[in-house]
């Protein structure tokens, strides 16, 4: 992930393998590992709507050139009209085979009448129900913000993207947010595994327990418990109301170091994160389940208005793609090419517009290669 | 021409009488002040101090409109819980002065935690239907945070959503919360911030939401939305994704100097104070409560029992929030005057209180405000 690619661009022995492989600490309960046939793994590729295109073009470009062990599976799946569930439906079916995926962003519809978010539909779907999203400065693009370093870990699965609405009178809608123990606790184990084996020393719940007091109270009240738990390994907690989060970010954002929340504050969390080190075009993520991994850009656009122009920053997905390597245990290969996008990017030389160059997402891609050793 | 014009506005006006027969209880704008100056050629508006700092720098937001001879009387009251039928609840007193006057202006109240009553605020609010939360956020000069072009203007649906309290655990360990959107809430705060934008000399309003998610309930909210934007063709109407505000704002706040942002309760809270932490704080940040019955301007920060009369508390949210008041009451000139004070004095630096980096006290940054007006 960034913060070890960052190290292993300072420190290129990297030391001994940390645990980078998100599932690492997850019992396996699959029966077999992700699809691998003659040393090649098999992975679900999903462009998706947008930018996704040019943005993993340059992700299958670079891993070309790197010989990567890598075959993909592509699905043009686009949720642009309702039309392509036949082939969203077919590329869950790879998904499930293979188990691991790189993905860009699909489109949802804003009307009552369009389809579901299929974005949500796979995490739901698939249980990849923690999303992790790095904000990290980067010293060779300064922001109003120095030093900012912070995880950002996001309950994917249940929360108020239920989907269960419902109106009960004309002009009365209720909409419902469903938040269970089970799901908490999980993803609340899962930031201290994260903070243990990253060498993170605070975990810090956000919540709204003072208003939904049944709701976040249940996640707050497990998220005490299961630091409890993890009291003898010496990470710190706290907790904070996700309003005051939110000021705090954009005030002070050094304070905070692995944060842990419900559905939605995620989405309001990873994009102040975002754009306090530089963009969604530089920040990666994924998103795992017991049994699935996801990779797709951290802070998830579809960047519509940008499509087919090459003026994309590929950078957030092919650090994405990175992590997806880390995760197969290609980790040499992996931090060559994060290594190489890092000193791309402080380098300046080569920058797409959302940083201010003017280079198209093909010229940082061929920089980047360039910058392979 | 002439004809088609003509025709044209017979249609408007047609459909806009459509309107105020439909709408006749919530006609634009809801929350209009109708107050009545008294005898003496002032208005009362209710003062409620507070708790901690906050009579401090009421005395100092008194001092400062009394030097700028503000056309208005105080009436102070205390919100203080009492005991009454068993139950704790705010005195008689101040709530028939808030309707009575329309109009409050309220200092921090301090939230005893876990001691079993509702908070004051949502008391408050729930008895003068105060529907939506005004909040602008501006840069101060003199204060220098990571971001100098702030000017930004939020306007929040107070009364459901999230905040709805409706809410179960269906088996243990299984919460349902629900997030309530009606048609007629959506519409009155959609209605309030077209007005609001329309007298403040906005051009454009955006509606943030999440109807892509929650197409239904974040979906009526946009179509109410949709639907007060035709009753206000001079001003722009647009609709943005809440992840993409949060991104936008945070990166480059600028581009939202233009507008009026109007959202449902929980992203209206988020969002409120992130804006404020643009700007450094909620000591810097003034609030109002529009209601159909009253409005209540408020500092939102904390009541600071730390440095409670001490004198070095820092009135500037208060009297930002007054400022908003004066407005609300068509009061602009004086608005604009002790505004002018207040900024300047910040900017000028010398004599500012202790949060904003300087060394003065309360009553000599009062006093410096106070200088520059009679300037």
């Amino acid at each position: 992930m960034i913060r070890n690619a960052l190290a292993s661009a300072v420190r290129p022995a990297l030391q001994a393998r940390t645990a980078t492989t998100l599932s690492a600490g997850f019992p396996k309960v699959a029966s077999r590992g992700p699809t691998k046939y003659g040393g090649i793994y098999t992975v679900t590729l999903i462009p998706g709507d947008g930018i996704g295109n040019e943005i993993t073009d340059s992700v299958k470009e670079i891993f070309e050139y790197v010989n990567a062990p890598i075959e993909w599976e592509q699905y043009n799946v686009s949720g642009m009209s309702s039309s392509g569930e036949e082939l969203f439906k077919q590329a869950m079916e790879s998904l499930r085979r293979n188990k691991v995926g790189l993905k860009g962003i699909l489109f949802t519809p804003i009307s009552q009448s369009g389809h579901i978010s299929w974005n949500v539909a796979m995490r739901q779907q698939l249980d990849i129900y923690a999303s992790v999203v790095l904000c990290k400065s980067l010293p060779g693009f300064p922001t109003r913000h120095d030093n900012v370093d912070f995880a950002i870990i996001r309950e994917n699965t249940e929360g108020e993207y239920s989907g269960l609405e419902h109106q009960s009178f004309p002009g009365v809608v209720e909409s419902l947010k469903v938040s269970t123990r089970a799901k908490a606790e999980r993803i609340c184990r899962f930031a201290f595994d994260f903070a243990l084996k990253n060498n993170r020393k605070k975990v810090t719940c956000v919540h709204k327990a003072n208003i939904m007091k049944l709701g976040d109270g249940l996640f707050l009240n497990t998220f005490r418990q299961v630091a409890e738990e993890y009291k003898h390994s010496g990470i710190q907690y706290n907790d904070m109301i996700v309003d005051n989060t939110s000021m705090q970010l954009v005030a002070r954002p050094t304070q905070f170091d692995v944060m842990v929340m419900p559905n939605l504050y995620g989405a309001i969390v990873s994009n102040i994160g975002a754009a306090l080190v530089g963009g969604p075009g530089i920040v990666p993520g994924c998103n795992v389940g017991r049994e699935y991994a996801l990779f797709e850009p951290g802070c998830r656009h579809v960047a519509q208005d940008i499509m087919g122009t090459n003026k994309a920053n590929p950078a957030a997905m092919i650090l994405s793609a990175t992590m997806m390597l880390r995760h197969l245990g290609l980790d040499n290969l992996a931090n060559n090419i994060a290594s190489a996008t890092f000193d791309v990017i402080n380098a300046g030389k080569v920058r797409t517009a959302d940083m201010g160059g003017a280079a198209t997402t093909s010229e940082f891609t061929a920089e980047v290669i360039k910058n392979i050793q | 021409m002439l004809a088609s014009r003509s025709v044209a506005g017979f249609a408007r006006g047609a459909s806009k009488n459509a309107q105020v027969l439909r709408h006749y209880a919530s006609a634009a704008p809801t929350a209009a002040f109708a107050g009545q100056k008294g005898a003496n050629g002032k208005y009362t508006v209710t003062l409620i101090p507070g708790d901690g700092i906050g009579p401090e720098i009421s005395e100092s937001v008194k001092n400062i409109y009394s030097a700028a001879n503000v056309p208005i009387e105080w009436e102070e009251v205390s919100v203080t819980p009492i005991l009454k039928g068993g139950k704790t609840v705010i005195p008689d007193t101040a709530i028939n002065s808030v309707k009575k006057n329309t109009v409050a202006l309220k200092g921090p109240l301090a939230t005893p935690i876990g001691k079993g009553h509702v908070s004051l605020n949502l008391t408050l609010r729930r008895t003068f239907n105060l529907f939506a939360n005004v909040r602008p956020c501006v840069s101060i000069k003199g204060f220098k945070t990571p971001y100098d072009d702030v000017n930004t203007v939020l306007i929040r649906e107070n009364t459901e959503g999230e905040y709805s309290g409706i809410e179960h655990e269906v088996v243990d360990g299984v919460v349902q919360s629900i997030k309530l959107i009606t048609w007629d809430a959506s519409e009155r705060v959609a209605r309030y911030a077209f007005h609001y934008a329309q007298s403040q000399g906005r051009d454009r309003v955006t509606a943030v939401h999440k109807a892509n998610i929650m197409k239904m309930s974040d979906g009526m909210f946009l179509s109410a939305c949709r639907q007060v934007a035709k009753e206000f063709p001079a001003i722009k109407y647009d609709e943005d994704l809440l992840d993409r505000v949060c991104l936008q704002i945070t990166q480059n706040p600028k581009p939202y100097a233009d507008r009026v942002m109007v959202m449902p309760n929980l992203y209206g809270d988020i969002l409120s104070d992130m804006c404020a932490g643009l700007i450094g704080g909620l000591g810097l940040t003034p609030s109002g409560n529009i209601g159909r019955d009253a409005s209540i301007f408020e500092a939102v920060h904390g009541s600071a029992p730390d440095i409670a009369g001490k004198g070095l508390a820092n009135p500037t949210a208060l009297l930002l929030s007054s400022l908003m008041m004066l407005r609300h009451m068509n009061l602009n000139e004086y608005a604009n005057k002790i505004e002018k004070a207040a900024l300047t004095t910040i900017a000028e630096g010398k004599t500012i209180t202790g949060d904003l980096g300087g060394k003065s006290s309360t009553k000599e940054y009062t006093a410096a405000i106070i200088d520059k007006l009679r300037a």
